[in-house]
């Protein structure tokens, strides 16, 4: 609280002494970035609560407050495409889940061998296979559909459109993801827990179960919660590898409503999203915390979360 | 410690699958992009021997790249838009990562949990959002008459029509990818602010520098890679960004790449056009992708980490 009041107290002098007091004091608060800061944060959070707030609207209208209703939700009308109820919302809700399941499924095992093999593997071709690791974190989503729609199109014409496409395409951009953060964690822990159990006779598959596994569990749980919210935020790999109609998830959902007219059950749905993955986030961030618990050397809770931004 | 064939077995199944499905489908662009079209179907016929490959195809897009072409049109377009967009984020972004790494103390968890909020909701629901806001009746539009903001950007020239920013307004596009990607520059170079150490600038006051001199010849040049890196994390997605112009305008008066190669493929008969363009625009980001490498590395060897 006493520094809320101290730089009340400059308000005594005149402005362009207090703009002075500002640059002159090089570790205090200045204020102007205080008010960028936090204007800011409030440009960046208001307008996804705005849409919030009218996927509760008892309307039609997106703009104009008519009162509160949960009927974009939970309302059987057949004249009313409530989010869970008709057939089309609750159908892409269905799909976004399912690839999202699957593609944790899948893409989890493949990252964190995938990670043990780049961080120890020292022979020829390592360099190669960490440089073909890296390539889809920077290759743009649109280049990415191109290039699975082209294969799945003209290549391997075997696998079919819709959720098989989709979900070869999420799990590919998925596994790099998986790998960054359990290699981080991988060196931090170091080789020396596994030298000790094998100083004290431990076979190696030993070693991999009960000393190396249950020490990347927290990398693990982390890059499984990243990649289901992935999977769920993603839009364009899941719209280029669909067919049509059965394969639509939430955001290409969202994107056909806007390109259309938006009901408020379009907010309703992109909330219900923003839920699932908010939970899934909170739950892996508090799972990691749980399995870290007293070791040393790490940041807060807080720089838990903002690794889990990156 | 454990058998030599372990860690290359493990790595087997990854690069494996990386290998079938990011690189092959790369390859698979090429074969189309350099192969042939039907003359009937317009379907594409792929070429997979490079020894077979027709360039005819990726000249006649090469050829459009030049002034007074449409492609040229929208090739500045996309790089106006990404270069304003960043510059946008670049004058928010550095004042708040530099007071959330620098200043706020008590306030810095909440902070951080609010400016790493945005990546965990969903970019359309972002977008949808502002459809909420600037539809007419929108609490942005009347927001934004209220305070006369509406009309100052209209007698600047900026919007052409002070009551609708959704029908193909170059500004609303802009606004759209500032607010879509700015989460994604700030975190790093919030990052790399936060791992100065703070002996070099109370240093530099001691020596006798002023607080801008300071902060300019210090700080800033040791927030370089997390300026850098911030800056083609958000510059490679926005290069190939279509949705966001055909949410937040849908004309084709602010199209840009992306859309163009979107609309080869979803609409426009000839994939292989679309296929040409894709590898033109991935060149482009290869380029600025050695660019950024090649400034890490030198930064990384000026300056001792």
């Amino acid at each position: 609280m006493s520094q809320a009041l101290a730089p009340r107290r400059e308000s005594e002098f005149g402005y362009t002494q207090r703009l002075r007091g500002w640059l002159g004091n090089h570790w205090g608060k200045p204020r102007f970035l205080v008010l960028v800061t936090w204007s800011y944060i409030v440009w960046s959070i208001v307008p996804v609560l705005v849409a919030i707030q009218f996927s509760f609207n008892d309307s039609r209208s997106l703009s104009s407050w008519h009162g509160f209703t949960l009927k974009w939700y939970t309302s059987t009308n057949p004249n009313i495409d409530s989010v869970f109820h008709s057939a089309e919302l609750r159908g892409a809700l269905e799909q976004s889940m399912k690839l999202a399941g699957l593609d944790v499924l899948i893409a989890t095992p493949i990252g964190v061998l995938l990670a043990l093999g780049l961080a120890r593997w020292r022979g020829r071709g390592s360099g190669a296979s960490n440089f073909l690791m890296l390539f889809p974190l920077v290759t743009p989503e649109i280049v990415a559909g191109v290039s699975l729609l082209l294969l799945f199109s003209q290549l391997l014409t075997f696998v079919p459109f819709g959720t098989v496409a989709q979900l070869l395409g999420h799990v590919t951009f998925s596994i790099s993801y998986v790998v960054v953060i359990v290699r981080g964690r991988l060196f931090s822990i170091g080789p020396s827990y596994e030298e000790a159990a094998a100083d004290l006779g431990a076979a190696p598959a030993t070693r991999l179960t009960r000393v190396l596994l249950p020490l990347l569990l927290p990398a693990i749980v982390a890059s499984a919660a990243i990649v289901f919210a992935i999977s769920i935020d993603d839009f364009v790999i899941s719209q280029w590898l669909s067919n049509g109609a059965n394969s639509t998830t939430v955001p290409m959902e969202i994107y056909d409503a806007t390109r259309a007219t938006p009901q408020p059950s379009t907010d309703g749905i992109a909330t219900v999203i923003m839920v699932i993955t908010l939970l899934s986030v909170v739950a892996g961030v508090l799972v990691y915390r749980f399995f870290t618990r007293g070791e040393s050397g790490r940041g807060s809770a807080i720089d838990d979360v903002a690794g889990f931004g990156i | 410690m454990y058998p030599r064939w372990l860690w290359p077995l493990t790595a087997l199944p990854g690069v494996v699958w990386l290998l079938l499905l990011f690189l092959l489908p790369l390859y698979a662009v090429l074969g189309v992009a350099f192969g042939n079209v039907d003359p009937v179907l317009l379907q594409p016929i792929p070429a997979w021997n490079p020894a077979d490959w027709n360039t005819s195809w990726f000249t006649h897009v090469l050829g459009q790249l030049v002034p007074g072409n449409a492609f040229w049109d929208v090739f500045v377009r996309t790089c106006e838009y990404v270069g304003l967009s960043l510059a946008g984020c670049i004058l928010i972004g550095y004042p708040v990562a530099y007071f959330v790494a620098r200043h706020a103390s008590r306030t810095k968890s909440l902070l951080l949990i609010l400016l790493v909020l945005p990546f965990w909701i969903s970019y359309l629901m972002r977008m949808l959002a502002w459809i909420n806001l600037l539809s007419p009746g929108g609490y942005g539009l009347r927001f934004l008459s209220a305070t006369g903001i509406s009309s100052v950007l209209f007698h600047l020239g900026v919007i052409s029509d002070p009551s609708n920013y959704l029908g193909g307004q170059s500004f609303t596009v802009i606004l759209g990818l500032i607010y879509g990607y700015i989460p994604y520059f700030i975190l790093p170079l919030y990052a790399s602010l936060d791992r100065i150490d703070r002996s070099h600038l109370e240093a530099a006051r001691d020596l006798g520098a002023s607080p801008f001199r300071a902060f300019w010849h210090v700080t800033v040049p040791l927030s370089k890679t997390g300026l850098l890196g911030g800056a083609v994390l958000i510059t490679l997605p926005m290069f190939g960004d279509y949705y966001t112009p055909n949410i937040v305008s849908g004309a084709p008066t602010t199209s840009m790449i992306g859309n163009q190669i979107d609309l080869y493929f979803h609409g426009g008969p000839q994939p292989t056009i679309g296929a040409a363009i894709t590898i033109l625009l991935s060149a482009f980001l290869m380029i600025l992708m050695l660019y950024y490498m090649r400034t890490i590395h030198r930064a990384s060897r000026e300056i001792p980490a």
